[in-house]
């Protein structure tokens, strides 16, 4: 059994210890928001908070999470989070949206470090997180917008 | 199943047709003006546009007016464009506008331009639901007036609607849509409602029309196909053969049966399924599999031997998919030739959600699938066929695809033809979720195909074309599928030539021809079809030809082009935007164009490029498009922004290779598709226009690539024709 916090509640999870956060989270927890989309940590779409910092959650086995406090895009808070959706929201930024749970967490991410990232933050936070719909110019955009707005 | 985008689909999908009747869907159906939803689906061949528009349009009590979207959204925007038809002519408040995804029903949902068949491809969505929806709107506008006009006892003349609001200005009366939704749904549809001037529209062509599928795509609740979770369902995964072609020669499944969770493991037509609790469990049970394979039938070529043998069709006559005049002759006769070859190689569509659908059987003996179904009409046949019934006894629920590019229209309706076999073949005990990792979606084929070009060109002393011989040697895609006799005509596939066969150039004579290649690789079409080479092959060569006459690119190109043509008309914008004064002096650092015409709609790009050692980077793209009314510019905007983004990884480095028949890439970090830190800053200009709305999500695929080859020339005098662009090849050759 591993016992962690999942967007803030209690969660127990009675399964293979080895099985990837990700097939947890989708298969047994119902939270369906976080992506499959590469199996490798190659494409981000996966992308939930362990203790408010992201992961990939393919790679992350349940057993690592074991006492530890998770978020997914269903449960991410706070005015960092508002700040960000808000911002993708007004920039219209997704197209088939697929891996945009992804961007949003990894972008919530960045600002909950800095609110003010230079460029290279910036690069260096989304780079990991894959766009085929190549939404790329919007995330930039958005990521700014949610900066001006957390002041 | 339809579901509203403001609500996940239900946790329990029903599985009869009672509890269909009972999830919430009741009240809809009851006042889908027309009744027409409820409808089965008819044989494809009685294809007959349907009579009663309002299969389109359900206004609720609350207000809210759902329109039914017949397209897959694959992150198009389609369930934005849609309603801003239906919401314009309603004048419908936005606020209001809501989409449900239409059940397979050909005969009321088939695309018009595509006849009696239901699906989503060629950038026809919106060109083909432009008045069909218009005027599903403009009909249930006019019953609402109607109905209003009846219980106010005052003249329709006298009623107005603005905003959702409607309104009798003498009385004082005033209401919402809600309110007369029941007495408008006993009234006759108008056969041909008066449609607004587009001076009139208050959507249509204006800014500031969010999309409707935001908020549910940035908080996690949207519906992809992957999400469905039907009761008791099974995860299935399936090994299939590492070889096109192979088959399965022997199973050993007892390891894979004692992985905990794994409850079945079947043989089927494409492999060997493992049947699981869930997905981590049929993943293991998978690793534990042996299987044997019989390669004797396998396509074991390398990607190289590939080449040369498309190479060597052009030793045979091709088809001629085009001629006027002599070009021989012309050829022979001409000042100077120059004659190119360019390898295109095949790319996978790599969606972000692989391939993966959901089957069961209902209790009522029919069947209900959940998937992104992009030609419904297909894949609901495809089913029947394998289940032993009738289409009409298969439903479908189309939901959000995590991006398709193509890859979900497959005339074999290869995923949800797998996962019925695997119901099949377990005798239909439990729903089966049928899930493609990354590996299996890369390595099952229906790769944009392996295409190589040779072109001659010949110049008179003024520098113009006199003669212009095309050969394309390729596997056809259509040939062998249902769409055979649709597409391909005396013996030449329109998907192959497209692009190639009508240019806007003026060129004294010109010949094309097709050579078939035969292989064993799946092929299908991928975002922008055949374009994606004849627009390279045309555009880099223009540009060579252009330098052979001393000529700058843009003012050679709009020396052949007709003065006022719509490829002129955007030509000169982007170069106008781009502030262009020639490619640049070189330097790794070059400036390129091109301009091209797909799926009605007109083209023209700027590339700005740096070629740094053997790296190409690309900070600014300035593009210029002519697509009709612009519908929604923001989202026109996006479509050109995000295939910049996506086409810029096949100029750069995406193909899918073949060793010994396997194919080398089998997940993102061999096939890498475009990351963030290498997005140009993408400017859009859209041009204004009164034609009918045409594509958008491809035209602006075909022209990157030849304008940032054409800027790597600038850039470095390398001529780069192959994709994707390498120097380090040309500089080693």
């Amino acid at each position: 059994m591993i016992r962690f916090q999942l967007n803030g509640r209690e969660a127990a999870l009675d399964v293979d210890p080895d099985m990837p956060l990700l097939w947890a989270l989708r298969d047994h927890a119902g939270l369906t928001g976080t992506k499959f989309g590469c199996g490798i940590a190659q494409c981000g779409a996966c992308t939930v908070h362990l203790d408010g910092a992201p992961i990939r959650s393919c790679v992350t086995p349940l057993s690592a999470v074991d006492g530890a406090s998770i978020t997914t895009i269903e449960g991410v808070e706070g005015p960092v989070a508002e700040a960000v959706k808000a911002a993708w929201r007004d920039l219209d930024v997704v197209q088939c949206g697929y891996c945009q749970s992804g961007q949003i967490m990894s972008a919530i991410g960045l600002l909950t470090q800095t609110s003010a990232p230079t460029d290279a933050d910036v690069v260096a936070a989304m780079d990991g997180n894959l766009c085929r719909c190549g939404t790329y110019q919007r995330i930039r955009a958005a990521i700014a917008d949610a900066s001006t707005r957390l002041g | 199943m339809l579901f509203s985008p403001a609500s996940p689909l239900p946790a329990s999908p029903a599985l009869t047709r009672r509890g269909v009747l009972a999830g919430g869907l009741t009240l809809g159906l009851a006042l889908a003006l027309g009744g027409k939803r409820a409808r089965a689906a008819g044989p494809v061949g009685t294809f007959d546009p349907p009579a009663t528009p309002n299969a389109f349009v359900t206004i609720a009590p609350d207000d809210s007016v759902t329109v039914t979207v017949k397209h897959l959204d694959m992150g198009q925007g389609v369930s934005t464009g849609l309603p801003t038809f239906v919401a314009d002519e309603l004048d419908a408040d936005w606020s209001q506008m809501r989409f449900a995804f239409a059940p397979a029903d050909a005969a009321t949902y088939a695309n018009l331009a595509w006849g009696p068949v239901q699906g989503t491809g060629g950038s026809t969505a919106t060109a083909n639901s432009w008045m069909q929806l218009r005027k599903a709107g403009a009909a249930m506008r006019a019953m609402l007036v109607s109905a209003a006009a009846a219980e106010w006892g005052v003249p329709e003349s006298e009623i107005t609607v603005a905003r959702g609001r409607i309104r009798h200005e003498a009385s004082g009366r005033e209401a919402g849509f809600g309110a007369f939704a029941q007495a408008a749904a006993a009234l006759p549809v108008p056969a041909e409602p008066r449609l607004k001037a587009p001076a009139q529209w208050i959507y249509i062509g204006k800014e500031g029309v969010p999309r409707l599928d935001t908020p549910s795509k940035t908080d996690g609740s949207a519906t992809y196909s992957l999400d469905v979770r039907v009761p008791g369902m099974l995860t299935a995964v399936v090994a299939h053969p590492p070889l096109f072609g192979a088959r399965v020669a022997r199973v050993d499944a007892e390891a894979a049966r004692a992985v905990p969770g794994v409850e079945d493991v079947v043989e089927i037509p494409t492999g060997v399924a493992v049947v699981a609790r869930d997905t981590w469990s049929a993943m293991k049970g998978r690793d534990a599999l042996v299987v044997e394979w019989d390669d004797a039938r396998a396509e074991t070529r390398s990607t190289q031997a590939l080449v040369a043998d498309a190479r060597a069709v052009f030793e045979r006559p091709g088809t001629t998919a085009f001629a006027s005049g002599d070009a021989a002759g012309a050829l022979a006769g001409a000042a100077r030739t120059i004659e190119v070859e360019h390898v295109f190689p095949y790319l996978a569509h790599a969606t972000m959600e692989p391939m993966n659908g959901t089957i069961a059987r209902r209790e009522d003996g029919g069947y209900e699938a959940w998937g992104a179904f992009q030609i419904q009409t297909i894949d609901q046949a495809s089913v029947a066929a394998i289940m032993g019934t009738t289409p009409d006894r298969v439903r479908l629920n189309t939901l959000f695809a995590g991006g398709s590019f193509g890859r979900r229209a497959v005339p074999g309706a290869d995923w949800i033809s797998e996962a019925a076999h695997i119901l099949k073949a377990t005798g239909e005990r439990a729903p089966i979720h049928l899930v493609w990792t990354r590996e299996d979606d890369m390595r099952a084929g229906h790769y944009r195909p392996l295409v190589v070009h040779r072109v001659r060109a010949g110049l008179d002393d003024a520098g113009r074309i006199v003669g212009w011989e095309h050969r394309i040697a390729g596997k056809s895609i259509m040939k062998g599928t249902p769409f055979e006799a649709l597409i391909m005509a005396d013996g030449v596939d329109a998907t192959s030539v497209e692009g190639a066969r009508a240019m806007p150039y003026a060129i004294g004579a010109r010949r094309l021809t097709v050579h078939d290649t035969r292989e064993l690789v799946p092929v299908l079409w991928w975002r922008s079809v055949g374009h994606t080479h004849t627009a390279h092959a045309i555009e880099t060569l223009i540009d060579e030809l252009a330098h052979a006459a001393g000529r700058d690119p843009v003012d050679y190109r709009l020396s052949l082009l007709e003065e006022g043509s719509r490829e002129a008309a955007v030509l000169r914008r982007a170069a106008e935007e781009a502030g262009w004064s020639g490619p640049g002096e070189g330097n790794g650092r070059g400036r390129g164009v091109s301009v091209h015409t797909s799926f009605g709609t007109a083209v023209a790009m700027v590339a700005d490029v740096v070629v740094e050692g053997e790296e190409i980077r690309v900070p600014r793209i300035v593009c210029a498009v002519e697509c009709g009314v612009p519908v929604n510019p923001d989202v026109i905007r996006a479509q050109v922004e995000g295939s910049v983004g996506f086409a810029l990884a096949t100029v750069l480095r995406e193909q899918v290779t073949l060793a010994d028949g396997a194919v080398v890439e089998t997940n993102l970090d061999t096939y890498r598709p475009t990351r963030f830190s290498e997005m140009p800053r993408v400017e859009v200009h859209i041009l204004p226009s009164e034609n009918p709305p045409s594509g958008i999500g491809e035209p602006a695929v075909p022209t990157l690539a030849p304008a940032i080859a054409n800027a790597v020339f600038a850039a470095t005098g390398e001529r780069l024709r192959s994709l994707p662009l390498d120097l380090s090849a040309g500089r080693g050759a």
